[in-house]
C-alpha cells in the first residue's frame, strides 16, 4: 500500500492544517506575561499534612501536590540526600532510583509485619502469562529453578 | 475503597486504601466510572521511573462521577460525569495561561521540569492516581470536563491522554501537504498519532513497529503504511529508501525509554540503568527525517541521562519539537472531531478487566498478550 492513493478520503484529512503556524505549532497562546515570570495570582496553599520532598530548583512549595506515601525508613533518608541536589544532577536521580530499590524490600517487611505474605503469583499476572504466553513461561520457570538449584548446590559445596 | 497498589517492579496488586479526602479548596472527589492502563505506566511497572514509591496508585487516564467538590469549586457539581485531562495545572501560572496545561508550575513541587500528572510517581507531584475507587482530583474548576450526553464514556476516557497526546504529536511535527510522515511505535498513541496526522494533509503515514498484530491493527485502524522494523536490515536505510533516499518530513517519536532494536542502547539504558532508557526510537527519528525536517517527541523518556544525538541534530538543522500533551487546549477541538465522527477512540479498547485483577492486566499489556491494544479497568 505504498502511497495510498485514496489518503484524501481519508475522513477530515487536511482539515487541520494551518500553514501559518508552521513549523512550529502548537504555537503557544502569546500573553505579553512572559516577563511577568512567577508574579501572578496563585490559589490558596495546600496545607501540610506530611513530609514533602521539594526539588531545589524552586524556593517554595507549590500551591498543591501529593501527600501519599511520604518519605520513610532508609529509602526516605536517601530520598531527603536526593532532594538536596538539584534536578541537573546524578546526585539526584541515581540516590531516587536506590532509594526505590531498597523501598521495595521495606515493602515486603512491612507485609510481613503486618501478618501479610504477598503472593507473588497473583502479583505478577503469572496467571495471564500462563494462560497465553505458557512456552515463555515455562522457559522463565524452567531457567529459575535450574538457577537457584544450581546456587544451592554451590552453597552446599562450598560448606563442605 | 480498593485501589491498585504498586510493590515494587513487576509487582502490582488491589488493596483496601482509605477515601480520599478534599485537602485544597479546590479539590474535587471524583468516583472511578473508567480508567485505563497507559503505555507510561509500563515505565513505572517496569521500575524505570525514579521516586515511585512502594504503595502508590497508578492511573492517569479516567472519568469519573463527581462526589464531593470543595468550597471554591465554581464550575463542578455533585454527580456531574467528567473526563480528566491526565495534566494537573492550575489555570493561573503563566505557563497555564499560555495554553502550556501540561507544564503548569504550581502542580509538582518535586520537580521542576514536569507538572503534576495523576497516578505516575513523586517525580510528578506524588498524586494518587485513578486506578481505583474514588480518586482526588486538584485544581477541579480547571481540568476535569463534562462529558458532554451523547458521547460515549469508552470515547471521553481516551480523551484524557490518549486522542490529545496522539494528536498533538501530529500537530508538533508541522506536517504539511504532501508531506510523508513517520511514526515509531504502534501502540495506542502512536496509532492514534497516526490517525491525527491525516489531519494535516500529508500524502503518506507510515508506522513503524516490531509486532506484527499491532502493526495490522494500526493499518487497518489509521489507514497507514505499516512495517515491521525486525524484518529490515536497517530501518534507517529503508525509511530513506522509501523516501526516492530523502529522508521523511517529519518523523514522530511514540515509543520513548523502552524501545526495542538497538544493543547498545538496549543494554546501557535498560540493563545497566546507565542513561534513561534505550533513546532507539529517537535515535532513528533524528536519523531517518530529512534535513532542516522536524522531529516530534510524545514517547516518555526518564528524568536522568539519554545517549541523544544531538551532533545530528545540530548538523541536520533539525526542529525539535516535544512535550507532554496539553489536553485542556485540545479539549474542545478533539470532542468536536469525536462527535462528528471523523475520530472514533473506542475502537482501540480491546480489553475490558476489573480493577479487582490489576496485576493480570498489568502483565497482559506488559507482555503484549492476547493481542492487546488498550485495556480499560473498570471499578
Ligand atoms: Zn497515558
Ligand atoms: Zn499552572
Amino acid at each position: 500500500m505504498k502511497n495510498n492513493q485514496d489518503y484524501k478520503n481519508i475522513p477530515g484529512w487536511g482539515m487541520d492544517a494551518d500553514p501559518e503556524n508552521e513549523p512550529t505549532y502548537p504555537i503557544k497562546n502569546w500573553t505579553g506575561d512572559d516577563h511577568n515570570r512567577t508574579n501572578y495570582e496563585r490559589s490558596e496553599q495546600q496545607q501540610d499534612t506530611v513530609e514533602i520532598l521539594i526539588s531545589n530548583e524552586r524556593p517554595a512549595i507549590t500551591r498543591v501536590y501529593g501527600n501519599t506515601a511520604p518519605p520513610s525508613g532508609l529509602s526516605g533518608m536517601i530520598r531527603r540526600y536526593a532532594f538536596k541536589n538539584s534536578e541537573d544532577r546524578y546526585r539526584h536521580w541515581i540516590p531516587l532510583i536506590l532509594a526505590d530499590r531498597v523501598n521495595v524490600i521495606e515493602g515486603l517487611v512491612e507485609d510481613a509485619l503486618h501478618g501479610h505474605l504477598p503472593n507473588m503469583f497473583k502479583e505478577r499476572g503469572w496467571k495471564v502469562e500462563m494462560q497465553h504466553n505458557p512456552k515463555k513461561m515455562i522457559a522463565k520457570l524452567t531457567i529459575g529453578s535450574l538457577l537457584v538449584t544450581a546456587g544451592i548446590t554451590w552453597l552446599i559445596r562450598r560448606q563442605k | 475503597m480498593l485501589a491498585m497498589n504498586y510493590r515494587g517492579p513487576y509487582r502490582v496488586r488491589t488493596v483496601d486504601k482509605p477515601m480520599p479526602e478534599i485537602l485544597h479548596p479546590e479539590d474535587a472527589i471524583v468516583k472511578v466510572t473508567r480508567t485505563c492502563i497507559c503505555g507510561s505506566d509500563l515505565h513505572l511497572y517496569h521500575g524505570m521511573v525514579p521516586d515511585t514509591r512502594v504503595g502508590s496508585t497508578f492511573g492517569h487516564e479516567f472519568t469519573g462521577i463527581v462526589e464531593e467538590v470543595g468550597p471554591l469549586v465554581k464550575n463542578l457539581k455533585v454527580g456531574d460525569h467528567v473526563l480528566v485531562p491526565f495534566n494537573i495545572a492550575c489555570g493561573k501560572c503563566n505557563f497555564c495561561k499560555q495554553g502550556l496545561y501540561g507544564n503548569c508550575h504550581e502542580s509538582n513541587p518535586m520537580a521542576t521540569a514536569v507538572g503534576g500528572i495523576f497516578g505516575y510517581s513523586h517525580t510528578a507531584g506524588g498524586f494518587d492516581g485513578g486506578q481505583a475507587e474514588y480518586v482526588r482530583v486538584p485544581y477541579a474548576d480547571v481540568g476535569p470536563t463534562v462529558i458532554p450526553p451523547d458521547m460515549d464514556p469508552d470515547d471521553a476516557v481516551l480523551l484524557t491522554d490518549v486522542v490529545p497526546t496522539g494528536y498533538q504529536a501530529a500537530e508538533m511535527g508541522g506536517i504539511k501537504e504532501g508531506d510523508t510522515v513517520v511514526i515509531f511505535g504502534a501502540g495506542p498513541i502512536g496509532i492514534m498519532a497516526a490517525r491525527c496526522a491525516w489531519f494535516f494533509g500529508p500524502a503518506r503515514v507510515i508506522i513503524i513497529d516490531h509486532i506484527d498484530y499491532r502493526l495490522e491493527f494500526a493499518k487497518n485502524y489509521a489507514k497507514c503504511e505499516a512495517y515491521n522494523f525486525k524484518e529490515m536490515a536497517d530501518p534507517v536505510v529503508f525509511l530513506k529508501q522509501t523516501t526516492d533516499w530523502y529522508g521523511a518530513d517529519v518523523c514522530i517519536d511514540c515509543v520513548g525509554c523502552e524501545a526495542e532494536g538497538n544493543t547498545l542502547q538496549t543494554f546501557s539504558g535498560r540493563v545497566a540503568l546507565m542513561q534513561a532508557g534505550a533513546a532507539t526510537a529517537f535515535q532513528w527519528a533524528v536519523n531517518s527525517v530529512k534535513k532542516g525536517g522536524i522531529v516530534s517527541v510524545v514517547g516518555v523518556y526518564g528524568p536522568p541521562f539519554n545517549l541523544a544525538p544531538i551532533g545530528n541534530i545540530v548538523n541536520k538543522g533539525i526542529t525539535l519539537r516535544a512535550n507532554q500533551a496539553s489536553v485542556k487546549r485540545l479539549l474542545p477541538k478533539l470532542i468536536d472531531h469525536v462527535q462528528s465522527g471523523r475520530l472514533n477512540p473506542k475502537g482501540l479498547i480491546t480489553h475490558r478487566i476489573p480493577l479487582a485483577e490489576v496485576s493480570d492486566a498489568y502483565r497482559l499489556f506488559s507482555s503484549k498478550l492476547d493481542n492487546v491494544i488498550k485495556t480499560v479497568l473498570v471499578p
